[in-house]
């Protein structure tokens, strides 16, 4: 038992970091109380640390805290993304302007970023429902304070009152369908759940559990219908957490989904090809509607706006569609898809925020009409800005083309025929609102009395950090497969 | 055959000179216009170089299309090879270059025309930087698109061809660019949309055991997917003449078609043009159309030779509709940029209908004809250009007696439109005629209601000689001058090419004679 645990404690490095970041934060706040960005800096350097203790858990597969969460490569892979992001998103808020009349609140506003990096670690590693759903919440706690965090801004205020109520419901929802499904199977483990699922006949009570907890965690990843939350947040909340909101934690929750679907409902038959359990649910094509849903709405509603943050916000209700296909594939391939997604995902939307960030520091506007001219006057952000959102639609050769080809060929593979020819429309539909940022940057002439204007190096820095992944992995994606492949494998599979 | 300089295979030097020269142009100070405008043209002189040596050692009795063996110069690296897992198989996609004759031509073409729009936009003075570097970007697409034998690296090439092209009409076009651009884009794309799916179907559908191992691995290799012993039993397009290769075979046939573009998918191409800079206009009717005819033949007809076979009259008739509905058009224009638009439909209504013929008097006929109509429209474009810089009209009715004052131009002016019109003697007169002659053979009667089209194109082609060169001068055109030796370089290739062409056209016609000729039987005399 204490062995265990110990064990156990070992396996917790990187998360017992991040704790020791969130009360670190706070003891430096209160002893240095003028230098504001610390906690920033405490945090990048524990993100690091912690980013450190992954690379030493690589290749080890095990559970931990009586099967409570589990430490293995699938696990590695996601807290990998999740600290590339977390790191970014840091360097991004040390720059955001919307963030500087709170600077004396400012190592709150880190503190609770750790917070809910370690909410998203649980969210990726946790194996029992209880654990997903406290994993859950943490996170969730997290986000509704940061995306209220500029509170004299009522439009923050108000996204962040609406995330609650919404968040809180959702929550009772998933809390209400772990308790059906506990009832059900006598567990609260998941492979104990999935033994017993493989033993059973389907019923109505059962169909009703899952989609509750789709439910609950489709809220967290914004899939349609349980996207409405989504749009005023994103538009509310201070860019950072957006872009926090729309990359990790989007990408944290489909991963949760996945492993719940992947050990509970699915299984080998007699031949060892993959099956889905309970017999008789067709689980994927529910997945499957509500991904066509997602891409549809998410897409078509990009379309009509103006505010670059509500329209990076629906294009993220997409791209969560599109991920949504390699989920219901859920073979090795499909999963495999996800990954590769997540991994580009991460870069090209972190740097379409990043720029979107940039220009409403400079020129005070998040208007898309705004931007026009914008490309003689800071060339090089602007090309950026079009490399990502190019990348965003799929084209080659950037990054966001071979995410794109491997969803596309998963589902093609599987047979989503119908699946991937929506996508297909609606990729196109897609090309129509990320080209118009660029057609008004570069289109159109700038007023004769606006000059150039010049970002300073750390800035430049930054954005070369994120515009290189996107360019190089667009032509060469052979360490990442890797990567995936070796990181596919979860623990009790 | 091989040939290398520096160790790097000709294939890539002509593919990637290109951008090498964007590097150098980025790198250049944007003042410093003339040395921007001195780089472009020496890249794309260099490429001309590359292309006349490839002519040279061109060997032009080697067959080609579906055997590695039969293509010339081949340059085949692994790109990105992932391991074997038991869950994804091996993950393989090549660097794979090769050309045969089917391609030669066009390698010619594109390295020509390159050149001789680089020399034509030196009229460019907005962003000059921005221009050359989009531009060296757009020659590079095309060039892969000419040179890839990987499914992978094909679309790569065809999807990076439409960016530039985006910005190229959008920032340097005319009034109405943004939507022209934006057409432009869209139409494309949802083409390379379909495509892209095919390709995925394809991919999923093949794999070659491997030499050593013997393990089967799926493969973007496009010779590999025109041998249907490669396809996986029970896959989507294994088979023939089944319902999903009948709509893969559609699906690229819709996006090679919205390229070249034929009837109806044809109206992105006149807001092209209209709003293009000249030089673009050039690359556009030059090199940019004839990828939809080239993709058709190097993957829709081999790979799917069933679908083809299957669609070919179907093929026949678009080839037809366009021809006589281009032409129609043409004659209803009074602007000069949109009339050599609709007559660019009405040509590429030509090829698709020599193709469609499947045998080798029409095949021959249909590629010699993407060559020679690249030629006569890059003249035409550039005539028009050279009126539009100096008066800023292409009104039809705007001009008239420019004979009197531009005698040069009305002399170059007179040899592009005869030989649009395909007046013997002239080069778009041998390819015509090869092309209906192999739609006779194949079609008596579409053959023979095409070329009704031709009579049209006289009308509209006559009419507008005289309404530009001939009759009294109007008020406003009273001292132009006449071409520079600048213009005079970029016709007088182009000119001589017409003539040459017209007069012998055996050289153009060896090059690519024994390739086609196999590529009808590929397609017609199935092999299982």
């Amino acid at each position: 038992m204490t062995e265990h645990i110990l064990e156990s404690i070992g396996l917790f490095i990187p998360e017992i970091i991040l704790v020791a970041a969130f009360c670190a934060i706070i003891i430096f706040d209160l002893l240095l109380k003028k230098r504001t960005q610390v906690g920033g800096w405490i945090l990048l350097a524990a993100l690091l640390l912690c980013g450190i203790a992954l690379a030493a858990q690589w290749g080890i597969s095990s559970s931990a805290f009586f099967e409570m969460i589990v430490i293995d490569p699938f696990a590695l892979f996601f807290k990998f993304l999740l600290v590339v992001s977390g790191v970014f998103i840091i360097l991004f808020s040390m720059q955001n302007e919307e963030l500087m009349p709170y600077k004396s609140r400012i190592s709150e506003y880190y503190m609770l970023i750790s917070g809910m990096m370690l909410g998203m670690f649980l969210m990726v590693s946790s194996t029992n429902l209880l654990m997903m759903y406290l994993a859950f919440e943490m996170t969730s706690i997290s986000s509704y304070v940061l995306v209220g965090f500029t509170k004299k801004s009522i439009r923050s205020a108000e996204s962040s009152v609406k995330y609650i109520i919404f968040g809180s419901v959702s929550s009772g929802i998933l809390i209400y369908g772990i308790s059906l499904i506990y009832g059900l199977t006598g567990s609260l483990n998941i492979f104990e759940i999935g033994a017993a699922m493989s033993a059973m006949e389907s019923t109505p009570v059962f169909s009703m559990a899952l989609l509750m907890v789709v439910t609950g965690i489709g809220f967290k990843i914004a899939i349609v219908p349980f996207h409405f939350w989504a749009p005023d947040v994103y538009e509310g909340a201070p860019i950072t957490i957006t872009a926090l909101l729309a990359v990790a934690s989007e990408i944290a929750a489909i991963t949760m989904l996945i492993r719940f679907f992947r050990i509970s409902f699915t299984g080998e038959d007699a031949s060892g090809s993959f099956i889905m359990i309970p017999e008789g649910i067709r689980w994927d094509m529910l997945l499957a509607i509500l991904a066509a849903a997602t891409m549809i709405l998410g897409n078509l509603s990009a379309l009509w706006q103006d505010n670059i943050k509500r329209m990076l916000a629906y294009s993220s209700i997409a791209h969560a569609g599109y991920i949504m296909m390699g989920v219901v594939v859920m073979t090795d391939q499909g999963i495999s898809a996800v990954m590769l997604y997540a991994f580009m995902y991460l870069f090209m939307n972190l740097g379409a925020f990043y720029v979107a960030m940039l220009f409403s520091n400079k020129f005070h506007t998040e208007s898309i009409e705004a931007y026009k001219g914008l490309g003689y006057r800071t060339p090089f952000a602007a090309i950026a800005f079009t490399v990502f959102l190019v990348s965003l639609t799929g084209l080659p050769p950037t990054a966001g083309f071979i995410a794109k080809l491997y969803i596309f060929g998963a589902a093609v593979n599987a047979g989503w025929i119908w699946l991937v020819l929506i996508a297909g429309v609606m990729t196109i539909v897609s090309l129509f609102y990320y080209i118009r940022v660029a057609r008004n940057m570069f289109l159109y002439k700038p007023d004769e009395s606006a000059g150039p204007v010049r970002f300073d190096n750390a800035t430049l820095a930054v954005l070369v950090l994120l515009l290189a992944p996107v360019l190089v992995l667009g032509l060469y994606f052979t360490p990442v497969l890797e990567f995936i492949q070796h990181s596919l494998a979860m623990y009790g599979m | 055959m091989e040939l290398q300089f520096l160790g790097i295979g000709i294939l890539t030097w002509i593919l990637f000179l290109p951008v090498a020269g964007m590097i150098l142009i980025l790198l250049i100070p944007g003042e410093r216009i003339q040395a921007i405008r001195i780089t472009a043209t020496a890249i794309t002189g260099l490429q001309v170089i590359l292309a006349a040596v490839i002519f040279r050692h061109f060997d032009r009795g080697i067959e080609g299309i579906n055997s590695i063996e039969g293509f010339q110069f081949v340059e085949q690296f692994s790109w990105i090879t992932v391991e074997a897992v038991p869950w994804f198989g091996r993950i393989e996609i090549f660097y794979f270059l090769g050309i045969d004759g089917l391609s030669v031509l066009m390698i010619m073409l594109t390295a020509l025309i390159g050149l001789i729009g680089a020399i034509s936009s030196w009229t460019i003075t907005k962003q000059v930087k921005g221009y050359f570097a989009l531009y060296m970007l757009l020659i590079t697409g095309m060039m892969g698109v000419f040179l890839a034998l990987d499914f992978f690296l094909f679309f790569i090439f065809w999807e990076v061809m439409l960016l530039p092209m985006y910005f190229l009409i959008g920032i340097w076009g005319g009034p109405r660019r943004e939507y022209a651009a934006i057409k432009f884009f869209l139409y494309t794309f949802v083409g390379g949309i379909l495509m892209m799916l095919v390709m995925l179907a394809l991919y999923f559908s093949v794999a070659v055991p491997d030499p050593v191992t013997g393990e089967l691995v799926h493969t973007f290799n496009l010779l590999h997917m025109m041998n249907p012993a490669y396809y996986v039993e029970g896959s989507l397009l294994a088979g023939v003449d089944t319902t999903w290769r009948y709509v893969a075979w559609m699906a690229l046939f819709i996006n090679f078609a919205i390229k070249i573009p034929l009837f109806p998918f044809h109206t992105w191409l006149p807001d092209a043009h209209v709003e293009a800079p000249t030089p673009i206009s050039v690359i556009l009717a030059g090199v940019l159309l004839k990828l939809g005819t080239y993709g058709l033949l190097r993957i829709s007809f081999p790979i799917f030779p069933d679908g083809t076979m299957y669609f070919m009259i179907f093929m026949a008739v678009l080839g037809m509709i366009s021809i006589i509905y281009g032409a129609f058009c043409a004659l209803a224009q009074d602007d000069f940029k949109k009339l050599i638009a609709y007559s660019s439909i009405s040509h590429m209504g030509i090829v698709v209908l020599g193709i469609a013929a499947l045998n080798t008097q029409g095949m021959v006929g249909g590629v010699l004809q993407m060559f020679n109509h690249g030629i006569i429209t890059a003249v035409l474009f550039l005539m028009v250009g050279v009126v539009y810089d100096r008066t800023g009209k292409r009104g039809l009715n705007d001009f008239g007696g420019l004979a009197n004052q531009m005698p040069k131009y009305t002399g170059i002016a007179m040899v592009g439109m005869f030989a649009a019109l395909g007046l013997p003697g002239l080069n778009g007169f041998v390819s015509e005629l090869f092309s209906f002659l192999g739609a006779f053979e194949a079609y008596r009667w579409i053959a023979i209601v095409s070329v009704f089209g031709i009579i049209i194109t006289a009308g509209y082609i006559l009419w507008t000689l005289q309404r530009v060169f001939l009759g009294k001068t109007p008020e406003h055109l009273t001292n132009l001058k006449d071409l520079t030796t600048r213009e005079l370089v970029c016709f007088i290739p182009l000119v001589i090419l017409i003539i040459l062409l017209g007069v012998y056209p055996s050289p153009a016609i060896e090059l690519m004679n024994t390739s086609l000729s196999y590529l009808v039987q590929v397609v017609t005399v199935p092999a299982y």
